[in-house]
């Protein structure tokens, strides 16, 4: 773990964005997540690291209510989005999602043109009213997602025709166009080569101003690298969430400890 | 020896082989199975396909050319004054059936080859024979035809015996060919495999062939039509009045505005409903009713034609005529292409509704997902995603369905009518081409006339409107597999 780069652990707010307390998931009969309770930070990069199946990314997928596109799956507890209950009967998965964004584990940019991709939230949601706020949305969306100066001649080809990494880019850029609060990356580098995974990853570190960002990985110098803090899932347990340099460098639960240094896994 | 006892006698020798084959292999390794290159049954079947194979290839090519052979032979042995007065075809055709009818006699009375060459000394007695057992001759029997006949039948005989011998030769030889081969070392698996990929390819060779050998008999046929009726009136007139004395106007445009326009509301009718039905099942309806509702559609597409033809006849045209028609006072025909088209636009729904489904089921979920995950509802994601990403699919579906539309023939006749007519109102009858080409084919009229012929010109047009749309629904498809990959 030497070649480790320790990102910046300041976090410059304390303030909680998501709070969940004992949330438990259930796919069937299949316990999928048990009890979990966990502060985000808003302005913080948070991973969520673990095995595979540990329920890591179905805790993601709670936190905007993917999972309410699952028949099988039954979310119990509590989440609340700034104080306010997002499993609530009176709020409206739609409105959450788009104040909740999400980037997934394999680039899917719809088989529009890279303009109609960035624009696609904004237009929906009727954010803006004109074509040239659309315009400066797409641009500043683009940018922010440093995919701009490479598609800015070719807005209109298809999404579908970038390298993947650059997919992933506009994926982001996507997500970011409708001005979400959290945004939430389920493994965005997995499908990616080193390259674009490191243009991936300062990207994410410039996003932490504007947004809280959770990303599941399943690499853990990914989530060193990029995170402020870490939360370990093990078998659907949350079992230690704490800063990242105190989760990496001196882990309190045996598991976690176990887990970082290849023992378990 | 029968054709049937043949093909039986050569598969007994070719299931002997297999045995022995089999028993020959394992032999040689002293039972030792691991020994072999391939499994025993390989051995066995190697045997098996060289003894069958061939022997059946050369039958069915003698079945083939006997024929033709017979023909030639006997025609050239005609004396020239019968070819004179008649053409050659004609007392060919009277030769086949005398010879057929003495096969009959000979079979029912059991006369030998002296007692059927005896029959000639009393031609007229035979002629009355003849008609007893169902083969009537209008004049009286020629002596020169009953030779020619005797001949047809001596001949024909003596073919199909050496055919027999012929067969069973090869059979042998590949048997014992084959059967010598077998070896331990030898790559039976291997050849059997060849074998089973040259048999995918005559099988694939022979649907290819018989559309083309479809085509060049219309195509022929056609040329034939076109020899004796102006092109330029076929294409280009507006009337179609068949006169089966002669003096026919056979224009091309009234069946096929009625092909169009019957296509056109089917298709107004099939192509949304089909869609919207798909679009409940695959992205709405929970599994259980997607489990129930998906084959209750498809039922629909198991109806045969025709009951939908009686349905348009007995339900639909009376119930237009009297609700719609007549109060509007735009005629009062039960029979009007109004009828045929939304009946046949039901019988399309499903067929529109389960292509369509299966195209949207094959959008990938991660589509839907990120569009879930940017905060659209579902109406906003089908609209917005799945439809744009499916629609070239959806197009080549509804493509498919036009070509089953223009291809449609009872709904037609029992919906539509049969007089063709170039009018723009729905509620008049009007009639498609597959319609003329069955009623310009039934009926007592020999085959040379352009009114007969003309059915080949119109199948041929049909099939370059269908084909057309094919191509276009296949491009269009094609397409659309590359839109992710």
């Amino acid at each position: 773990m030497n070649d480790m780069r320790i990102a910046e652990r300041t976090v410059s707010t304390n303030t909680a964005k998501i709070t969940a307390r004992g949330v438990q998931v259930y796919y069937g009969e299949n316990h999928a997540l048990k009890d979990v309770d966990i502060d985000i930070l808003s302005g913080t990069v948070t991973a969520f690291i673990g095995p595979s199946g540990c329920g890591k990314s179905t805790f993601l997928r709670c936190l905007n209510r993917m999972n309410d596109t699952v028949a099988s799956a039954r979310v119990l507890g509590e989440i609340k989005l700034d104080g306010e209950d997002i499993y609530d009967k009176r709020v409206d998965p739609v409105t959450l999602r788009a104040r909740v964004g999400m980037v997934f584990q394999k680039p899917n940019p719809f088989p529009k043109s890279i303009y109609d991709n960035v624009a696609y939230g904004p237009k929906i949601h009727g954010l803006t009213r004109n074509k040239t706020e659309l315009d400066e949305v797409v641009e500043t969306s683009l940018r922010k997602a440093a995919l701009w100066n490479e598609v800015k001649d070719r807005l209109t080809a298809p999404g579908t025709g970038l390298s993947g990494g650059q997919q992933q880019r506009l994926c982001i850029a996507r997500a970011i166009a409708t001005s979400p609060e959290v945004l939430l990356m389920d493994e965005p580098c997995s499908a990616l080569d080193p390259i674009a995974t490191a243009q991936v990853e300062e990207l994410i570190d410039e996003l932490r101003s504007q947004f809280s960002v959770v990303i599941v990985t399943h690499s853990m110098q990914q989530a060193a690298r990029v995170s402020q803090r870490t939360a370990f899932f093990h078998l659907g347990n949350l079992v230690e969430y704490g800063e990242t340099g105190q989760i990496f460098t001196n882990p309190r639960d045996p598991r976690t400890e176990s887990y970082i240094t290849g023992r378990i896994g | 020896m029968s054709v049937g006892l043949l093909t039986l006698i050569i598969l007994g020798l070719a299931a002997a082989g297999f045995l022995l084959g089999r028993q020959r292999a394992l032999s040689a390794v002293k039972g030792d199975a691991r020994a072999l290159h391939s499994l025993p049954s390989f051995y066995g079947w190697s045997v098996f396909l060289f003894t069958a194979v061939p022997a059946l290839l050369v039958m069915v090519a003698w079945l083939f050319l006997q024929p033709t052979l017979l023909e030639t032979r006997i025609t050239n042995t005609l004396p020239a004054a019968e070819t004179a007065t008649s053409s050659t075809d004609l007392v060919m055709a009277d030769v086949r059936r005398l010879a057929d009818g003495l096969d009959v006699l000979v079979a029912r009375e059991g006369l030998d080859t002296a007692a059927v060459a005896a029959l000639a000394a009393d031609l007229p007695a035979l002629s009355d024979r003849m008609a007893g057992v169902g083969v009537a001759f209008g004049a009286d029997l020629d002596p020169a035809i009953f030779n020619a006949a005797i001949a047809y039948r001596d001949l024909g005989a003596s073919l199909t015996g050496m055919m027999t011998i012929a067969a069973l030769i090869v059979a042998a030889g590949g048997f014992l060919f084959a059967l010598m081969r077998v070896h331990p070392e030898q790559r039976a698996r291997n050849l059997v495999e060849q074998f089973i990929v040259v048999l995918l390819i005559a099988s694939s060779l022979i649907a290819v062939a018989t559309t083309f050998g479809i085509i060049a008999s219309l195509v022929v046929e056609s040329w034939h039509f076109f020899r004796i009726y102006p092109a330029s009136e076929f294409f280009f007139s507006t009337t179609w009045n068949p006169q089966f004395r002669g003096g026919s106007d056979l224009g091309l445009w009234p069946l096929v505005w009625g092909t169009i326009y019957v296509s056109f509301i089917a298709l107004v009718v099939a192509a949304p409903i089909g869609l919207m039905a798909a679009i409940y099942l695959s992205e709405y309806a929970s599994p259980k009713v997607r489990a129930t509702a998906k084959p209750l559609l498809e039922i629909l597409a198991g109806i045969p034609s025709i009951v939908y033809g009686l349905f348009a006849l007995v339900t639909v045209g009376p119930i237009l005529r009297d609700w719609l028609a007549m109060p509007l006072g735009l005629g009062n025909s039960s029979s009007s292409v109004m009828t045929a088209g939304l009946v046949m636009g039901i019988m399309l729904i499903p067929y529109v509704s389960s292509l369509s489904d299966d195209i949207i089921n094959a959008v990938p979920q991660a589509m839907r997902d990120g569009s879930f995950g940017l905060g659209a509802t579902q109406s906003e994601t089908v609209k917005r995603v799945v439809l744009p990403a499916a629609l070239p699919g959806i197009v080549g579906a509804v493509l498919l369905a036009a070509s089953r539309a223009i291809g449609e023939t009872m709904i037609v006749v029992m919906g539509a009518g049969a007089a063709a007519k170039l009018s723009v109102n729905p509620f008049e009858a009007m009639t498609t081409v597959t319609v003329k080409i069955v009623s310009q084919l039934t009926g007592d009229t020999e085959f040379a006339s352009p009114e007969t012929l003309v059915a080949f010109a119109l199948g041929l047009t049909l099939f370059c409107f269908t084909l057309g749309l094919n191509v276009l629904a296949l491009v269009i498809v094609r397409k659309y597999r590359e839109q992710y990959e």
